[in-house]
This record gives C-alpha cells, structure tokens and sequence, in this order.
C-alpha cells in the first residue's frame, strides 16, 4: 500500500494526485467518501485531479468526459475506455492506496511516450 | 432522432436512459455513425489519429435503435408527425428530436475550385489532409477557432500558412477584443501571418485556386485555401413544418421547439438562456453533450419538468500546443482581469466580470484553475 495523504488534509470536495507511474488520484466527494482511481483521462493527456468532481463522478477538465469513482465506468464521452479503481484504506487519519494490478488504458500519446515511442 | 453526431447519440442515450423503451429511429445525412468532430482539425487533420479514433459509442453499447444513414431529412410533416427523407421515406413518430447540426459556410463563387476546402465534416477533413500532406501554401479564409487549428496542424505539418481575418482582430467576437489579440498572436509566435482587418475580395485560379485576392489589392499566391467563415444551422428542411424557425430552430430554455412533441439540440437549436435572458444559439460540443438530457425529459413529460439552469457555454480550443478554455459569454463583459500567469508566456487565466461580477473564464494552459473558476461562474450566475 501506498501513502497518500492525510485525510485532514484532503478537503471535501478536492482531489490529491499521487505522483506514481502512471499518476493515481485520490478524490474525497461532498459526501465523505474517498475514492482512488488513475488519473491519466483515458481519451488524451489531462489529469482527473484538476477536473470538476461533482457527486460520485469526475469530469475531466479538458473534453468534459466524465469517470464514475466508484467502477471507473465511462459516464460521458469523448472518453470510450474506463479508468482503473485502486483500493483505499484510511488507517489513523492516514489514506493509503493498493494499486490495481490490472493494465491502465492510457490515453494513445501517453502510451506512445511510455513506450519510448514519439510522444 | 433526426442527426446522428453527438447531438444525436446523446439524445438517443438520454432517451434510454431515461426509461424509454420504444422504437427509436436514427435518421442521418452522412454515411457514418456518430463520430467525434473536434479531432477533425486537430489530431486527425495531423494524422496522429485514424477515424476509427473518433467514434463515440462504446464497443458493448446497445441503444437499440434503427440507424437510417447517408439518407437526408427533407421535410416534417406536423399533422402527420412524420419526418419525410430523400428517398421518399417517411418515418412516423411520437417524438421528434432535431438534431441536424450546422453546414460549414462558403465562399460565394468558390465552388468548383479545386484546392479550395472548408472542414466539418470526416469527409471533408480527409481530403484536407490530403491535400495538406502534399505541402504547399496555405491560406485559411478566417481567424476563428476552426481557421486557428487548422492553421496551427498545418503549421506542424511544415506547410507555409497565412491566416486572413475580416475583423480587426481575431477572435474577438466569442473572446473579446483583449483576450482575442493576446490568443490570436500564437499564430506570429510561431511564424504564421495573420492578416487582421482585411476582407477578401476573391479567389484566384483558372481550374485550381492559385491566390487569395485581398479587398486591398493584395494577392496572396495559395496552393491550398481554408475557408474558416462559420457554419449555418441545418433547419432549411424544416421551412413550411409549423417549427419556427429564428437563427435555427427557436427554443425554449428545455429545448421545446413551438410543436409539442418536438425538441432540438445542438449546433442548429437556438436555446432561451435564462442567464442572459436572450435567445443563443450554442455551437459547443459541450451543449451538444449536455442538452440533449434536459431536451429528452421535456420530451418525455412535456411541461411536466421545470427547466434547470444549464452550465455555462464550454469549449476548448488547441493550438500551438497550447491548450485554451473558455466558459461562459464574453459579451457584456465590462472587465477582463488577468488573474494569473502572464499573456506573454501564452499562459493566462483571465475572468471576465459585469458590474464586479464575474460572467466568463478564459485559460491558456491552465487547467487546475480554469475548472475551479468554471465552477465558480457556474454558481454565481445560476
């Protein structure tokens, strides 16, 4: 498991990003519910972490694709792949996350650039 | 559902979404299913990505719906509540969407010309690239967004680019005159002329256009002409149906056209705003996303839903790898103030207010802040 943050310090309603390979986001709703996912939008390079959460949902700050936290699931296009969940443990005020196993669906640049290729 | 872009998926999905579990017929004039447009000046006109990047329904979507494409409306039929097609078809229903979009304006006396292209459409963005992938010079009739990217992809793509503007400056009408030069001047940054203040006369050219006659006198010798002018809602079908009919289909803050039974969305809908207190036709992918929801449970429940306030206009623009992001309208604005960053770095967050309060955001390459100053202007203008 990975540290995140602390949990006071992730306000409702804001997201943190953790600067792994790929990037994962850890997002605490207006509910109080805390949720990991990646935060690469699966349609081109933009960060979920700067996008507008709103509900259980994420909508990215760039062509407005929309990630439901809770499964990944593609709730608005242009983005047709989903984002993976990570698993989030809160421990003594601590968030930690437990990385997927499962392969990201990075958008075709960034792949492209992991890769080695041309970015 | 007449309009098969994203306009046309998105009503379709709402439709479903929303419980209905009838019939739904999708009429569309291209052969293709919905695929995604704003790549067509961007990514795919540099040819980074393929058309079967752009399309926008999943891979186990299933909408249920019967797809009549590359077949065009020509007619409503309101007594009949049919929808007439060129081949002679009618189609019956008890609901209509409109979803026809807008067609890509010309240049009068262009047509025939070879080298001469406008981009709206897949077709249209396959033969530009084509036609870019040979090099050359090219001149883009217009410095609004689709005339900048174009621009911008054909700059990247090694091709020598001139940009003529009939307005003093560029982009002034959807950013105002402040924001429209510093956004505008990506073009000289990079070596791209943008000719401001000049309208054009004329093309050049026997069979193939050969220059761009200015209304100064000048000539600018052209291998590949853009013309960039704006598009104008599809509703000529339409004329004689009893939908009225004012700068598109007149609309009401929900989408209901003056016919029950029938809604519009997207680029050829001319919304109520509630927030302006006027009439705007929106040609943002955005409304063409977000609408259709509204449109389809005011559809469903005809007057039974009171309309909620929609979220500001949204688009983005990208060009010279700069990303740009505008909400809300720059019109009536008294003020524009630079909130962050600096206008020659490319890299500005600027907010647009009336009377103190603020009505519009613009970004250049500042996504964090430009969400949160979205939401803002979402809240303190609903």
């Amino acid at each position: 498991m990975i540290p995140a943050c602390r949990l006071a310090d992730l306000p409702r309603g804001e997201a943190f990003r953790l600067d792994i390979d790929p990037p994962v986001s850890v997002f605490h709703t207006d509910d109080g519910e805390v949720f990991a996912i990646d935060d690469t939008c699966t349609h081109q390079d933009a960060s979920l972490a700067d996008g507008w959460l709103e509900g259980c949902e994420v909508e990215c700050p760039l062509h407005a694709s929309k990630f439901d936290l809770r499964t990944g699931a593609v709730d608005a296009p242009p983005a047709r792949l989903p984002v993976r969940t990570h698993e989030v443990v809160v421990e003594d005020g601590m968030i930690y996350v437990r990385v997927s196993t499962e392969a990201p669906n990075l958008p075709p640049c960034v792949a492209s650039r992991l890769a080695g290729g041309p970015a | 559902m007449v309009g098969a872009s994203l306009a046309g998926l998105s009503a379709a999905r709402s439709l479903r979404k929303q419980g209905y579990d009838g019939r739904l017929v999708v009429i569309g004039d291209e052969p293709h299913r919905p695929y995604d447009r704003p790549p067509l000046s961007k990514e795919f006109l540099a040819g980074t990505i393929g058309a079967a990047d752009l399309t926008l329904e999943t891979d186990d979507e299933d909408l249920r719906a019967e797809w009549l494409l590359g077949v065009r409306a020509t007619g409503l039929d309101s007594a009949e509540r049919a929808v007439r097609l060129a081949d002679g078809r009618a189609v019956r229903a008890d609901g209509i969407v409109i979803a026809t979009g807008a067609a890509a304006r010309t240049l009068p006396g262009s047509e025939g010309l070879a080298g001469v292209h406008v981009l709206r459409t897949l077709d249209d963005a396959l033969a530009l690239r084509d036609a870019l992938a040979r090099g050359g010079r090219l001149v883009v009739i217009g410095g609004g967004f689709v005339g900048a990217e174009v621009a911008s992809t054909a700059y990247t793509l090694g091709l020598d680019v001139t940009v003529v503007e009939a307005a003093p400056t560029a982009l002034a009408g959807p950013l105002g005159e402040t924001m429209g030069h510093i956004v505008s001047a990506l073009h000289a940054d990079h070596g791209v002329r943008l000719l401001c203040g000049v309208g054009v006369k004329g093309l050049g050219g026997e069979h193939r256009v050969d220059a761009v006659l200015l209304e100064d006198g000048r000539s600018i010798p052209a291998d590949i002409v853009v013309v960039g002018v704006g598009a104008r809602p599809c509703v000529e079908w339409l004329e004689g149906s009893g939908v009225a009919l004012d700068n598109g289909v007149k609309c009401g803050a929900d989408g209901r056209t003056s016919l029950a039974g029938v809604v519009a969305v997207g680029d050829c809908a001319n919304w109520y705003d509630p927030r302006v207190g006027a009439h705007r036709r929106v040609e943002h992918w955005t409304g063409a996303r977000e609408r259709p929801d509204a449109a389809v449970a005011a559809l469903l429940a005809w007057g039974a839903v009171e309309p909620g306030v929609p979220r500001p206009p949204y688009f983005w623009s990208d060009q010279y790898g700069v990303k740009i992001q505008f909400a809300g309208h720059a019109a009536g604005a008294d003020s524009v103030t630079i909130e962050e960053g600096a206008p020659d770095d490319r890299n500005v967050l600027a907010v647009y207010r009336r009377a103190g309060r603020p009505v519009a955001v613009l970004g250049m390459n500042q996504p964090r802040l430009f969400t949160r100053w979205r939401k803002q202007l979402a809240v303190a203008t609903s």
